[in-house]
């Protein structure tokens, strides 16, 4: 057990966990278990007794964020409840519905399966920041605009999905939908089909979905 | 989710030396292993970070053939140039899973390694299920097992595997490159998952702290006629009810002179439909009897009391992506 702690201590370069703190809480935890273990479930084998910290840096929109936190905490609750950013949504909570979506370094991802400790270092844009110059950007006016939604919770999700999305079109990534997945493809205009494919994870509830796909066809059209 | 510790390890022999630790578990994408450790299905006490291992390369073998990093993204994967024009199958196997979010977290390994969605498996609700406490019973067996298998199942366990990208390595005839610490094995891809037997709590034949770190692609292969045929509950973002993987090579005279025909969603693995495949060499669109290759192929199904769809779904799928395929 120590040396196994050992190997994955030393194999973690650059994530500033606090050893001291660390071995100090160990031997406060063990000493309280011998008082109160009668009263506690037995802990799986081998799992930790006391919580692991580590110390990361999110640039979430451009912004420096310096966290303390277990690993257990997802990037999702990251943003929300250490940040402060509520923009982000936290639906269903297992990558199933959407409403998480954040860009990691440009990429879209679902922010509630993955954790924070992951992502040090790494810049993060949540849809807080797709404003230009504090105004809405296109896609967020067209969402405006085109009446893509009616309850707004999955809109955060929407629209950072959807900014990658178009990103993925105009790169050439095929979809499910693609006819010629051989061929280089870079096309002009998203089809209504390739954008319901494209935007298959995100679930509306209030099934805003025409008005969706309306919003993302204006603004893919427009600044293409 | 209960407490862990978080290793992020920058060499393989170091997460594997962390991996020691029976309870520890890689981590990739996460998108499986932190859904089930919401769950409490999982419970590990270390999760080693393989991301920062440089093991996400998609490079060439001399033969021709491709290497694709056991941490390459399935998106990834599914656009890359190379995998798009010679193994456009696969692409079309990782396109048809998940949902575009995450694929861009998912991995090549993780993939390998994703869990049966089996309810009974991920809801700690369900008092029984072998997978999950190894004698403990079956509820599935007996209960709401519509999405369950028709193929290989056994007393303990009727789950079915998941992945999409795994038929199509199955039909491609892929082999997994495995590292642990008594050194590198290669397993062909119909050997690394494993029917449940009397030990559904074993998904594949990975030795403890062994680690996946690359999938070879044979030479070039099914390019030209493949299909991948996925029939699910919706149009997009859904597991397989059934799905079916078709790579064929058909010489100048329209036969066929080697098949790769895999099924997904029918068995506790991917399921390589040899026989079928066997019965498809040397025919050709004309004379195939298809209706016979589909038979072969779910040849010894056996239905639980809600799937026996299954069986003609699968059977028709096979015929229809055996057609696209020859038509290509």
């Amino acid at each position: 057990m120590k040396r196994q702690r050992a190997a994955a201590c030393d194999s973690r370069p650059s994530i500033n966990v606090d050893r001291r703190t660390f071995i100090g809480t160990m031997a406060c935890a063990g000493a309280g278990m011998s008082f109160g273990a009668l009263a506690q479930p037995p802990p799986p084998a081998a799992a930790p007794v006391q919580a692991q910290r580590a110390t990361i840096t999110l640039h979430v929109n451009g912004v420096a964020h310096e966290l303390d936190l277990e690993p257990r905490v997802t990037l999702l609750d990251a943003l929300r409840d250490r940040i402060g950013l509520h923009g982000t949504k936290k639906g269903c909570d297992r990558g199933q519905c959407g409403a998480c979506t954040v860009l990691v370094d440009g990429r879209r991802i679902n922010s509630c399966l993955t954790l924070a400790v992951m992502h040090d270092q790494q810049a993060i844009t949540t849809v807080e920041g797709l404003a230009v110059n504090a105004e809405p950007s296109a896609l967020q006016s067209a969402f405006m605009d085109f009446d893509a939604f009616q309850c707004g919770f999955c809109t955060p999700g929407q629209l950072c999905s959807a900014v990658a999305m178009i990103d993925e079109a105009r790169a050439g990534a095929a979809s499910a939908v693609t006819a010629d997945i051989k061929a280089e493809s870079n096309p002009g205009t998203i089809s209504d089909a390739d954008i319901r494919e494209r935007m298959s994870g995100n679930i509306c509830r209030c099934g805003a979905y025409p008005n969706i796909v309306a919003a993302i066809r204006h603004a893919s059209a427009r600044t293409g | 989710m209960i407490a862990f510790d978080y290793a992020r390890p920058t060499t393989i022999d170091s997460a594997l030396a962390a991996a020691a630790n029976t309870q520890a578990r890689f981590i990739g994408g996460g998108t499986n292993l932190l859904d089930l450790m919401k769950g409490s299905v999982e419970q590990p006490a270390l999760l080693i970070d393989v991301n920062h291992l440089d093991i996400s390369a998609v490079e060439e073998l001399p033969d021709g053939g491709l290497r694709i990093g056991a941490g390459a993204r399935n998106s990834d994967v599914a656009n890359h140039r190379l995998v798009r024009e010679r193994y456009p199958l696969l692409t079309r196997a990782l396109l048809a899973g998940a949902s575009p979010q995450l694929r861009n977290m998912a991995t090549v390994g993780g993939n390998l390694m994703q869990r049966t969605r089996c309810d009974y498996f991920v809801d700690t609700g369900f008092a029984r299920c072998n997978k999950r406490l190894p004698g403990s019973g079956c509820a599935a067996r007996d209960g709401h097992n519509h999405l369950h298998a028709i193929l290989g199942a056994s007393d303990q366990c009727v789950a079915v595997n998941p992945s999409d990208m795994s038929v199509a390595l199955l039909a491609l005839a892929a082999t997994v490159n495995v590292r642990g610490v008594g050194g590198d094995r290669r397993i062909a891809m119909a050997d690394f998952h494993r029917l449940p037997e009397d030990h559904p709590e074993r998904d594949t034949n990975l030795k403890p702290g062994e680690l996946i770190v690359s999938v070879d692609l044979p030479s070039p292969r099914f390019a030209q006629n493949y299909h991948y045929l996925k029939v699910r509950e919706r149009a997009s973002f859904a597991f397989a009810l059934v799905a079916v993987a078709v790579g064929l090579d058909i010489d100048e005279s329209g036969r066929v002179r080697e098949a790769g025909i895999a099924l997904g969603g029918v068995a506790h693995k991917p399921w390589l439909a040899r026989d079928a495949a066997t019965l498809l060499t040397g025919k050709s669109a004309h004379d195939a009897d298809l209706d016979a290759v589909a038979a072969a192929a779910l040849s010894g199904a056996q239905p639980l009391s809600r799937n026996a769809y299954k069986i003609p779904m699968a059977k028709n799928a096979v015929v229809r992506a055996i057609k696209i395929a020859m038509e290509a």
